[in-house]
């Protein structure tokens, strides 16, 4: 009963909030409802990890998910606190109007909904519809400053981003086709318990097709190298907190909807092995972003291609498989998602107090603004991959567990580090230090949502708990 | 199954290759919007005789969605946006026609080649059925991909979704929540253009996608 309750609350607050969100005119009652909301569903996620329910016809919540729901709806959290203060920035400073207000908290709520759904739904054609949602009010969303660059990226975005879902649905047709033999006609062959259970008996050439479309389809809204282009202009031009969620969290919905596929691939006896394809594409996402970070001059784009090579190293570490490399994959996932919402917390109000987004002009941080700028030197260290942070030892975990498997490709993997590296370094290091320059005004900041995030990842690099850690290790072995 | 049944839907499922390549070759918009139209009716009597068959009433709804909304409803929705926004009347081609037919017949071959094989199992239908409906997906994305203006782009991308469509009327017992959710996304996708549209009239005078690319990414 209670495990019922809790599904049901992070699909309807979020649905509800959001019809609220749209009938209200004040903006900060409606700021404040958000971050209410947000928290409902994150005690909800939570309570999911204690009363796990049974897998229904229509939903499911099982080791794997269920660290993405949780990781979810707490990043949803702590960015609609961050946007409620940079939101309330941008009305003073004239860049949106009160009216767009509305818009945006009830988007940002339908969003919520999308890919809470796309997680917890136990059917593939639910699971497509709720990306599929989730791409379009992102696209509203990312749109939403109506500049040139704005409407260009959302448009970009929104022809890249269908392309792709259409791709994804041809290979969800085409599960369907290989298990209705099986299975029989109708919903059961779109179940994922059910698809699973039959897994050994599908025909295999006919699923390998599938997944090429899906892994096509969906790893385009991962935003892997070579179908990457919509993501850094999207990162760029739409609000901050938009950014954060996007990196943070719609990039691990659709590698979720990757994983379970691979699972389905991996249990079908005769199918082609999804690694190979998963390690190219991750190999060559984080060596493109590597070189293309050292030609970044906006600061949000710049931070963009520092997502797409940690995609790019997390479908890496799948791609190798094994319960190590999976459990670094997940581990780097989760704090990939911490870190990089925690820099955008900082890049837009820093953004927001130098009026630029420009590298070139930003200068001296740590002295003008002491907590951003250290805020943002610490996020770096942490996104580049240094000890003690987590990314530190998700990172040594997937360089060590190619190396124990495939040593070859443990060469390119390392090299691509280095070039992330040495970026990141070059450019926190003028922007953090030396003489501030340009305009400069103070920020009212609430500091915590990203103070919390870097907390996490420091203690996640200093000691995990062995539940968690036994935890991961469940979900590791069972992505084989 | 008997032969006519068979034919019949053969026939339909094939037209829409054809139309898909029709669409290829225009260089009108308005004869584009046009074919466009003539291929959602095809689509509209594939779906209404792949019911038919089956048995599967629900179908008839998708089979309606495209041939009024889709056949009807939209094309002249963009008919009054391309004469309202006043937009150049000429589709601009990145790769001129020649060269994009005898590519588009290199992916039905590929289509066909590809979905043939790996369906060594299923009934007859279902095989040509999926192979045609890639023919068309991969014939829209190639159009999108050679097409300059957004217009001309946004057709590309329904064609794609005619063929995915086409895939789904195809499989047999597919749930209506499927079809309905395309139908919905169709919708979706539209006022969302139509909301692009409007937005990009209110910044450029043109809705030349290359108008866009000016502004393109960063600049010094």
């Amino acid at each position: 009963m209670t495990a019922a309750a809790g599904l049901a609350t992070i699909l309807v607050v979020p649905i509800a909030a959001a019809a609220l969100l749209a009938a209200l005119p004040n903006y900060r009652l409606s700021a404040r409802i958000n971050v209410i909301a947000a928290f409902v569903t994150l005690l909800a996620a939570l309570s999911l990890l204690l009363w796990q329910p049974e897998p229904g016809r229509y939903f499911v919540v099982d080791d794997l998910n269920i660290v993405f729901i949780v990781l979810n709806t707490f990043v949803g959290f702590t960015t609609s606190v961050f946007s409620a203060s940079y939101i309330g920035h941008e009305l003073e400073n004239g860049r949106l109007k009160p009216v767009h207000m509305r818009f945006y908290h009830a988007t940002y709520q339908v969003l919520m909904f999308a890919m809470n759904l796309a997680l917890a739904t136990n059917n593939i054609g639910v699971m497509w519809v709720a990306i599929e949602m989730a791409t379009l009010t992102t696209v509203l969303m990312v749109g939403m400053y109506r500049t040139h660059e704005a409407i260009e990226a959302a448009w970009k975005y929104f022809i890249l981003g269908s392309v792709g879902i259409a791709l994804a649905l041809f290979g969800t047709i085409l599960v369907y086709l290989t298990a209705q033999p099986v299975v029989g006609e109708g919903t059961e062959a779109m179940v994922w318990t059910v698809l699973m259970a039959h897994a050994g008996t599908f025909d295999p050439a006919l699923l390998n097709v599938a997944f090429v479309f899906l892994m096509l389809g969906y790893g385009t809204k991962v935003g892997l190298a070579p179908l990457h282009a919509w993501l850094p202009d999207a990162h760029a031009e739409g609000p901050t907190p938009i950014s954060a969620v996007l990196s943070g969290l719609l990039l691990n919905v659709a590698l979720y909807a990757v994983l379970r596929f691979k699972l389905l691939l991996s249990a079908t006896p005769g199918a082609i092995a999804p690694g190979p394809l998963m390690v190219t594409m991750g190999l060559s996402s984080l060596i493109f972003a590597g070189f293309m970070l050292y030609r970044r001059r906006d600061i949000k784009r710049m931070f963009a291609y520092s997502s797409i090579e940690h995609m790019g190293i997390i479908a890496f570490a799948f791609g190798i498989g094994g319960p190590l490399a999976n459990f670094a994959g997940l581990l780097h996932m989760t704090m990939h998602s911490l870190t990089k919402s925690a820099i955008f917390f900082t890049v837009g109000h820093i953004a927001q107090a130098k009026r630029t987004q420009k590298i070139a002009e930003i200068r001296g941080l740590t002295t003008s603004h002491p907590v951003l700028g250290w805020g943002l030197v610490l996020g770096v260290v942490a996104i580049a991959g240094l000890p003690p942070l987590g990314i530190f030892m998700s990172e040594f975990l997937v360089v060590s567990s190619t190396f124990a498997r495939e040593p070859l490709l443990a060469l390119p993997l390392v090299f691509g580090l280095l070039i992330a590296f040495g970026a990141l370094m070059l450019r926190v290091h003028s922007l953090a230090f030396g003489e501030p320059t340009g305009p400069s005004q103070p920020v009212h900041a609430s500091h915590w949502p990203m103070v919390a995030h870097l907390a996490l990842v420091l203690t996640a690099g200093l000691y995990l708990p062995p539940p968690l850690v036994a935890w991961f290790q469940t979900v590791a072995r069972l992505l084989g | 199954m008997n032969a006519l049944e068979f034919d019949l839907a053969h026939l339909l499922a094939g037209g829409m290759v054809l139309v898909s390549f029709m669409l290829l070759y225009q260089n009108r918009l308005y004869a584009l919007l046009n074919v466009f139209a003539l291929q959602a009716v095809v689509l509209g009597l594939a779906v209404a005789w792949q019911a038919w068959v089956q048995g599967a009433p629900h179908l008839f709804v998708t089979a309606a969605i495209a041939i009024v909304f889709k056949a009807v409803v939209i094309p002249v929705a963009l008919h009054r946006i391309v004469a309202r926004l006043g937009i150049h009347r000429e589709v601009e081609t990145v790769v001129s026609v020649g060269p994009t037919m005898l590519a588009g017949m290199a992916l039905v071959g590929l289509s066909i080649v590809v979905m043939l094989r790996v369906t060594a199992g299923a009934d007859l239908l279902a095989r040509e059925d999926l192979a045609f409906a890639l023919s068309v997906i991969l014939l829209g994305l190639l159009m999108m991909v050679t097409r300059r203006n957004a217009v001309s782009q946004v057709i590309g991308f329904m064609s794609i979704e005619n063929g995915l469509i086409l895939a789904a009327a195809g499989a047999k017992g597919m749930p209506l929540v499927v079809e309905i959710s395309v139908a919905f996304s169709v919708l979706v996708a539209l006022i969302v253009i139509g909301v692009f549209l409007f937005r990009i009239r209110e910044r450029f005078d043109t809705v030349d996608v290359q108008a866009l690319d000016r502004f393109r990414g960063e600049r010094q």
